[in-house]
């Protein structure tokens, strides 16, 4: 596939390579049969070329090191030998054939090849059944380890932002089926910013009702007063009782989880900013059998099961 | 001080404000590179100020040693080279003037505006576009103080160092000006006038070129003043000089895709990078051969004179470096050491090793001489700081290399069940002790240049400024 957008350009580029690395070489012999004006003087000392500068700069003119020149004209005809067999002159594909996303392909057919039976194996058992497997935990850890600790931390207990995956508390279901859809599709978690609507006294007064669904410290009469603006502006995600919502990924208010934490003043900038949270899509970086093992892999993590076998 | 008088001396005093404000930068980048090191080490070091934290100190140490300490050294010695071997006063006092005053004001602004976290985001090229603007004058009086010398030049032949200064002074012009074009913004804010793929292609043939000649060419034209002057032999071969010049700058030119390999950039862009790295080994070594060989009959020299020494270890780093750096840029080879601290080390054998030591080495000839005195106030100090820089260089080096190898490796490795070996914290984990080690080299360079500092300074305090008289035209 030609990088180029005109035949001139292709061949332009290529005559310049080739002319470019070429005088390399022909500069070098020209330099190297020049005759070397270099005599000895009288009294075997020998003698310069005759310029000088502040007061006693000088220079002879020895000839050019022979192994020196040898490694130039090898890098040379390394060069050329490279450009035929590589693409690098113009759109000249090289008669190698070689592209470095065809290396990739390459490799990742090799590396499918020689692992593919073992995922296959994997792929055919169903969630629960890989969770009480060590042998597929263990990949699924490293899985983990590999693609989720970034945002889940290495012993999936997240942190301010990113979900605890090691516990009960789940905000979009924690049936397998459940995680599976995760973490194929990613998740998008949108609380509206509530600010401007509700003005500064309000969105206190919610705080200080979405503290006492929790059992927190909190003043009983703006919660009193932020239960009215609950109940209209709340409940349609939260739920009446603040339970929560996995269908939308509502959190569950009436917990000590808290995804932003469960100060006071997190509360107030959650309800007036907003979040997004956002988990991406696995489904075009990780198999299905991939995917599959991690699911038994984070399914198990909350249930304390065979989880974790390399965690000191 | 008559028109007359003037005219009939160097002009030093822009050299000696040069030459002061490299071992002031020298110090001032040095420490913010040990700063940064520890912090690799100790992340609490940036003590949660946005100001301190690594991401924004770290350009401040790049653009500190390049261009700082670098930088004022190439203007000290090129400004006082190209004088004495043109037998000739500068172009412009006034303008020479300029370009000492804009330069630092370039540097006072980026250390100002990099902590605060005003960057174009492009590597060495991170200060915002008004400092570009800026630069682009420092530099273009630059050339017209450097090519006007070498215009009133009372010599015919033009000497080898000076060639290498213009071909530096030249192509950092039109590279800082091309990568640097931007739209901007705000006053603080500008977009590259590029996109893309091509932004990479062209931010890399600039910052490779910096190398190419900010980095090598400048600093080979000090080579080829100071080495025949410390050594008191002529330079070794003039048809060397010759070959690996035209050479060297020619094919530095196209070097740069090998920042880019395995990346969006095209095959044929990628493979071309690749080899004129390759071509480019033979001119580099070059002039590492007509600078060693410059000394071949006075070899015990180099066992009583320690500026000799910095002189003749920093060729051996360059030749070191020169042929990491092609055989870095082997695709092959590139894959396993590229994002890598390997990276880091090639870098650092370059900048500690060669930029670092020649320069020392330069201004040890150069101080004493800038303020009428024999030699440096302790010849011993210049010695201690020999072993001491090498020792650090060594170590610095040698860690990353291994920290380099080892996390290239670890993040290929793949176990029996297709999955990665290693995650990429336990890679961060493994090179901790590298990093300590990375750290105490640094520490031990730093002392190095500190020991300098002190000693620049017992010979400067109770000297006076120097004058030097042009020498009557030579008649053949």
């Amino acid at each position: 596939m030609s990088q180029f957008t005109s035949d001139f350009w292709d061949v332009y580029i290529a005559v310049v390579s080739v002319v470019s690395i070429v005088a390399c070489a022909v500069f070098l012999r020209m330099q190297s049969v020049r005759k070397v004006s270099a005599k000895v003087e009288t009294g075997g000392a020998k003698a310069t070329t005759g310029h000088t500068w502040d007061e006693d700069l000088a220079e002879y003119n020895n000839p050019l090191p022979r192994w020196w020149s040898w490694l130039f004209y090898v890098t040379v005809i390394f060069s050329l030998i490279y450009l035929v067999l590589y693409p690098g002159l113009g759109s000249w594909p090289g008669t190698l054939g070689w592209t470095q996303v065809g290396q990739l392909e390459q490799e990742i057919a090799r590396a499918e090849s020689r692992f593919g039976p073992t995922y296959e194996k994997f792929a055919a058992m169903d969630v629960k059944e890989l969770s009480a497997d060590p042998q597929a935990l263990a990949v699924g850890e490293k899985l983990f380890l590999n693609n989720c600790a970034q945002c889940h931390a290495s012993d999936a207990r997240g942190s301010r932002g990113f979900p605890s995956l090691a516990d009960m508390d789940w905000l979009w279901g924690g049936s397998p089926e459940a995680i599976r859809a995760s973490i194929t599709e990613g998740r998008v978690g949108t609380m509206p910013a509530w600010g401007e609507a509700l003005g500064e006294q309000r969105v206190k007064d919610l705080a200080h009702y979405v503290l006492s669904l929790s059992g927190g410290a909190h003043d009983s009469i703006r919660a009193a007063r932020g239960q009215e603006d609950f109940a209209k502006t709340c409940v349609a995600c939260h739920g009446a009782q603040g339970k929560g919502n996995s269908a939308m990924g509502a959190p569950d208010l009436t917990d000590k989880v808290w995804l932003h934490g469960g100060s006071e003043e997190r509360i107030i900038e959650t309800i007036s900013k907003g979040r997004v949270d956002q988990m991406p899509a696995h489904k075009d970086k990780l198999s299905s059998a991939r995917i599959q093992l991690l699911t038994a892999y984070v399914y198990s993590l909350s249930r304390g099961g065979a989880a974790m076998p390399h965690r000191k | 001080m008559g028109p007359m008088q003037t005219e009939t001396t160097y002009n030093y005093r822009v050299v000696r404000q040069f030459a002061i404000m490299t071992v002031v930068w020298g110090v001032v980048g040095m420490l913010v590179g040990v700063f940064i090191a520890a912090q690799l080490i100790w992340p609490e070091l940036n003590f949660g100020l946005p100001w301190l934290s690594y991401g924004r100190l770290r350009p401040l140490h790049t653009n500190a040693v390049i261009f700082a300490f670098g930088g004022c050294a190439l203007f000290a010695t090129s400004y006082y080279v190209v004088q004495r071997t043109s037998h000739a006063r500068l172009f412009s006092d006034w303008l020479a003037g300029f370009t000492f005053w804009g330069w630092q004001a370039v540097i006072v602004l980026a250390a100002i505006t990099l902590p605060l976290g005003l960057s174009s985001s492009k590597e060495y090229a991170e200060l915002e576009w008004p400092i570009d603007i800026l630069i682009a004058l420092v530099w273009i009086a630059y050339a017209v103080v450097f090519f006007g010398t070498l215009f009133k030049r009372r010599v015919e032949h033009i000497y080898v160092a000076n060639w290498f200064f213009g071909a530096y002074i030249l192509t950092i012009a039109l590279l800082h000006i091309v990568n640097s074009a931007a739209v901007p913004a705000t006053f603080w804010k500008s977009y590259s006038a590029f996109a893309g793929t091509q932004d990479a292609m062209v931010q890399w043939w600039y910052g490779h070129n910096a190398v190419g000649f900010f980095l090598t060419a400048g600093f080979l034209g000090m080579m080829y003043y100071f080495i025949p002057k410390q050594a008191g032999r002529p330079i070794y071969s003039y048809r060397l000089s010759v070959v690996h010049f035209w050479a060297l700058i020619f094919t530095y030119m196209w070097a740069g895709p090998h920042h880019l390999h395995y990346t969006a950039l095209p095959d044929w862009a990628q493979s071309l990078g690749m080899v004129f790295s390759l071509v480019l080994l033979a001119p580099s070594w070059g002039g590492m051969i007509n600078g060693i060989m410059t000394l071949s009959g006075a070899w015990h020299k180099l066992r009583e004179d320690p500026i000799l020494k910095f002189l003749i270890v920093s060729l051996s780093f360059y030749g070191m470096s020169t042929f990491e750096g092609p055989m870095m840029s082997i695709k092959t080879v590139n894959a396993l050491s590229h994002y890598t601290d390997w990276t880091i080390g090639h870098v650092h054998s370059g900048a500690l090793g060669w930029v670092g030591l020649i320069t020392m080495g330069s201004l040890y000839y150069l101080v004493p001489r800038l303020f009428g005195r024999v030699e440096m106030y302790s010849v011993r100090a210049i010695n201690l700081h020999f072993w001491i820089a090498t020792i650090g260089i060594v170590l610095y080096i040698a860690a990353m290399w291994i920290a380099g190898v080892m996390q290239g490796l670890m993040w290929r490795a793949v176990s029996e069940d297709g999955t990665l070996t290693y995650t990429f914290v336990e890679s961060v984990k493994a090179s901790y002790p590298f990093y300590a080690i990375r750290l105490l080299g640094g520490l031990l360079y730093l002392a190095g240049m500190l020991i300098m500092a002190w000693n620049v300074w017992k010979t400067v305090s109770e000297a006076k400024p120097a004058e030097a008289l042009i020498p009557a035209p030579v008649h053949a």
